[in-house]
């Protein structure tokens, strides 16, 4: 690993969220028929932590799942290797919902595409939006994000990693050379 | 042995076509076939049973799909007859997406006319991707596996091997048990001509169980114990203190030599009742591979019983196998 | 034709012959073995051809008392031309040919075929074996002093064998009357039913119904007590358990005339060779234990076993090329079996007199047949055997019309290169100077 350079601290990312969560009840005008929805593995924590706010902001428990996009990816089958199928968890039907998706960063956007595919299997929501922490260019398919924490040009040579922890002071988004 | 078994914490490169996901920990098979699993290593096994796992999950949903195998043609080549495990690796198929083609062919017109590498070759022309094959002789898939490229499943070849059959019943004593190590498993029946007794064998001893064989002292093959299982007469003998009891169906139609001498006799010296139970645990599972022959290896009441997980059994067989399908498709070997 | 053979290493155990020597052969007939023949003498017409040997092993011609030709009725498999053939290449002057061929040989007109056929492909000497019943079906005796004056030289159901021991006691001593072997078939169906491999450990784990060792041993029992109590004689066909090798050796010792022959895969392979389900593994008796293995060699080593004898069963890929189950018994064997027997040479386990003994000697004594022999006068029937010839066994290239054979792609050290039948060469190895 070289050359690694912190462009998000812990702080930067607090208050990231804190926007997005404001900007995610703005939108939808409250909780109403509202679910998060984080895609594994990156999103799901980021997700926990908008619902977190979300609720410390309006007062109400709001709706949360997870999705895990492995089965619907376009190259699943192009390598031997599988990655592990993580825990999909979505315990009502999405009908008439208004189901924001959470990812860390969003990229190609063919992670979006698969989610999209995959959800669509569990009701037909009223609409679906995006929010990730970091927007690095360099899509592949006609995919944007709803609420960005960031937008972080890349050059295709540079890995961006989400790092969140349980310690919080220890969050941090980093980028280096790959 | 981790010749099956590739562990890697990949990076993603944030390059063309992978989407940036962080450190990955991808597993997989390394091997074309699914065939018995005296071949497979402990930690093949354990990769098998939490994939299954994840895709328990899907069967829940309403739509019970995933795109996975969409596109691939799975082709079910049956030899014997069998509903039950024909109709579980469809399903499965078809919840992963995949197309299905089963083929019925009775071992006789193969005898008398069709050779099976004859048969394997005709179907290799129409380019399917995985081959899952029965038969009533041993090896049958081996002769598959040998001469095809594609992915060849063994769903039972004779008396040598049943693996998904062993793979879903290791998974439904995990899945009870909170674990399969140190548990003391006994399998009651014709364990001679039983390719789920072999196969569970295989698996339950590589994973740490203590396993006790029972049957009819003609039907218990010579030299057993070197598989690493004890063997018991009685049944008072073999379940006692057992946390599973797996009850083998008895086995008429391979039997040629008519080696017992009634349904009856059999019932009275080693079915499993409402009385010999009690001296497995409390918490004992009772299961059997199905069908059932009530009143001849169970009763009826221990069938239906709260001991028993026989339905679950059928459940995460349809899990297994599509693990398998999922983890045998596509992709460099 | 004359033929000089000089300075080979001249084995032959009927005169207690172990020197090197030149042998001449004049006339089809070995005419003089001694040491320095000069090739031109001033009274012989013609010079004999010279044929070097130095380095190699000059035998009496040997013997294979256990073969299965196929014909008539199953000439795609093999043919007594293809048969005796692969015979030659595999150093053998001389076969002895089963009755199992379709129609049985339990008759005159088979018998005399088979030696017609024989005489037409003029290659190795072949000798008829006839059924004990007819039909080999272990009911009615067939004709022995008919058979015997056809040209058969012994009497053997093999490929079954005779259940009904009042059958068997009838044939041992009607056969003995006529001075003529019966070679047992030793299997008692009721136990080796529905078997597909030796019973053991291999095969309760890989699922295969066995054929326990008792199955031959019972029967070998029986076949040993009805020559002792009929005071007659028989022959143990395919010897291949340790308890069989314990019974004969102790009816030897008790008297009774009983000698055995075993085939080469009984010392070469066990039933671990079956794990991948080779239908080239499967043949009856089936491969045994490494316990067996062993007991077959001390057998060889002691003389309990008298002879090596291939059991030549070919089959083509309809009968082998499918489930195990379904796949028909028998491996060929004509053409590795010299070369897998002269590992026990290399080994240790028989000096090469001894094998000498096994491949040529025993045989003819056992057969009755005036061969096995290189004392002038004798036919001119001689194997050149090079010890140190390394070589790689490519089915591919056999002479036999089949090709189950476990052993291609093997690499053997030892080989017959010259092939001498009645003073002519019927086959040679390229290298060897002829």
């Amino acid at each position: 690993m070289e050359k690694k350079k912190v462009v998000m601290d812990a702080e930067g990312i607090e208050r990231s969220l804190t926007r997005m969560a404001h900007e995610i009840l703005e939108r939808n005008k409250g909780t109403d028929n509202l679910i998060i929805i984080g895609i594994r593995k990156g999103g799901v924590s980021l997700g926990e932590r908008l619902c977190e706010k979300i609720s410390a902001i309006e007062g109400t428990e709001v709706m949360s799942g997870s999705l895990d996009i492995t089965l619907h990816r376009d190259d699943v089958l192009t390598t031997g290797k599988r990655p592990p199928i993580g825990k999909t968890y979505i315990p009502f039907p999405l009908d008439h919902k208004k189901v924001v998706l959470v990812d860390d960063v969003l990229f190609t956007g063919r992670t979006i595409r698969a989610a999209m595919d995959a959800l669509m299997d569990f009701g037909r929501p009223e609409r679906i939006q995006l929010a990730v922490l970091i927007d690095r260019g360099h899509r592949e398919l006609p995919i944007r994000a709803d609420f960005i924490g960031g937008t972080l040009p890349s050059s295709l040579w540079e890995n961006i990693s989400v790092n969140m922890t349980d310690d919080r002071s220890m969050d941090e988004v980093v980028i280096e050379e790959g | 042995m981790t010749q099956g078994l590739i562990t890697r914490a990949r990076i993603c490169a944030g390059g063309r076509s992978t989407p940036a996901r962080r450190v990955e920990d991808t597993m997989s098979l390394s091997r074309k076939d699914m065939l018995g699993i005296r071949d497979l290593s402990r930690e093949e096994i354990v990769l098998i049973l939490d994939t299954a796992e994840s895709f328990k999950e899907i069967s829940d949903r309403t739509i019970k799909k995933v795109p996975t195998l969409r596109g691939k043609t799975v082709i079910t080549l049956f030899f014997e007859a069998s509903t039950r495990t024909r109709t579980s690796f469809e399903i499965a198929a078809k919840r992963l997406s995949a197309d299905t083609i089963n083929i019925s062919a009775s071992a006789s017109s193969v005898v008398k006319g069709e050779t099976l590498i004859d048969t394997a070759r005709n179907l290799e022309s129409m380019h399917p991707d995985i081959i899952v094959i029965r038969h009533s002789a041993a090896g049958a898939a081996h002769i598959l596996a040998g001469l095809l490229e594609q992915s060849i499943i063994n769903a039972g070849d004779g008396a040598h091997e049943h693996p998904t059959q062993a793979l879903l019943d290791m998974l439904t004593i995990r899945e009870k048990k909170g674990k399969i190590e140190g548990l003391r498993v006994a399998i009651v029946g014709d364990i001679a001509h039983s390719r789920v007794a072999r196969s569970n064998i295989y698996g339950l001893t590589k994973m740490g169980a203590q396993v006790v064989v029972c049957g009819p002292a003609m039907m218990i093959p010579r030299d057993i114990e070197r598989m690493g299982v004890t063997v018991r007469r009685t049944m008072n003998d073999a379940i006692r203190d057992a946390d599973v009891v797996m009850m083998l169906r008895m086995q008429l139609e391979r039997q040629q030599e008519n080696l017992f001498p009634s349904l009856r006799e059999y019932a009275q010296q080693f079915s499993l009742n409402r009385d010999n139970i009690k001296r497995a645990k409390d918490d004992v599972i009772v299961m059997h591979p199905g069908p059932i022959n009530r009143g001849v290896e169970i009763t009826p009441e221990i069938a239906d019983g709260p001991h028993s997980v026989i339905l679950e059994q059928v459940t995460n067989g349809v899990a297994v196998r599509m693990a398998l399908l999922y983890l045998l498709s596509g992709g460099s070997k | 034709m004359k033929l000089l053979l000089k300075g080979g290493r001249v084995i032959d155990p009927s005169q207690g012959v172990d020197a090197v020597a030149d042998i001449l052969i004049e006339d089809g007939k070995i005419s003089r073995i001694e040491q320095g023949i000069s090739p031109s003498k001033p009274q012989s017409k013609d010079v004999p051809r010279v044929i070097d040997l130095k380095g190699k092993i000059v035998a009496p011609g040997l013997i294979d008392m256990h073969t299965h030709l196929r014909e008539p009725g199953f000439e795609y498999k093999e043919t007594i031309l293809t048969g005796s053939e692969a015979a030659v290449a595999g150093g053998f002057t001389t076969i002895a040919c089963m009755a199992n061929t379709d129609p049985v040989n339990d008759n005159r007109s088979v018998t005399e075929f088979i030696l017609k056929q024989a005489r037409l492909a003029s290659m190795a000497h072949v000798y008829p074996i006839a059924a004990i019943s007819k039909g080999q079906n272990g009911k009615v005796l067939t004709e022995f002093g008919d058979l015997k004056s056809a040209g058969a030289v012994a009497f053997s159901d093999d490929g079954n064998p005779v259940v009904d021991s009042g059958l068997m006691r009838h044939a041992l001593e009607y056969a003995y009357s006529f001075d003529m072997p019966v070679i047992s078939h030793c299997e008692d169906p009721g136990l080796s039913a529905g078997g597909l491999m030796h019973e053991g450990f291999v095969s309760t784990q890989l699922g295969l119904p066995g054929i326990p060792a008792i199955a031959e041993e019972i029967m070998v029992a029986r076949d040993i007590d009805l020559a002792r109590f009929t005071g007659t004689r028989v022959h143990i066909s395919h010897v291949s358990t340790a308890g069989s090798v314990r019974a004969v050796r102790e009816a030897k010792s008790g008297g009774v005339d009983v000698t055995a022959e075993t085939a080469p895969h009984y010392f070469t392979l066990t039933d671990e060779a079956l794990r991948g389900f080779s239908t080239n593994c499967k043949m009856y008796p089936p491969l045994r234990g490494a316990d067996d293995v062993q007991a077959i060699k001390e057998g060889l080593s002691d003389g309990t076993i008298d002879a090596i004898a291939s059991d030549h069963a070919p089959h083509s890929s309809v009968e082998k090329d499918v489930e195990f189950a379904y796949a028909a018994n028998g491996i060929i064997g004509m053409e590795t079996s010299l070369s897998l027997s002269l590992k026990l040479v290399h080994d240790g386990i028989l000096t090469m007199p001894q094998l000498i003994e096994t491949m040529s000697t025993n045989p003819a004594r056992i057969l009755k047949v005036p061969k096995g022999s290189l004392k002038p006068g004798s036919d001119a029937d001689i194997t050149v055997i090079d010890p140190d010839a390394k070589w790689t066994v490519d089915t591919g290239v056999f002479r036999s019309k089949s090709r189950n054979c476990p052993f291609h792609g093997w690499n053997l050290v030892g080989k017959a290169v010259m092939t001498i039948v009645d003073g002519e060469i019927k086959y040679t190895v390229p290298g060897v100077k002829a």
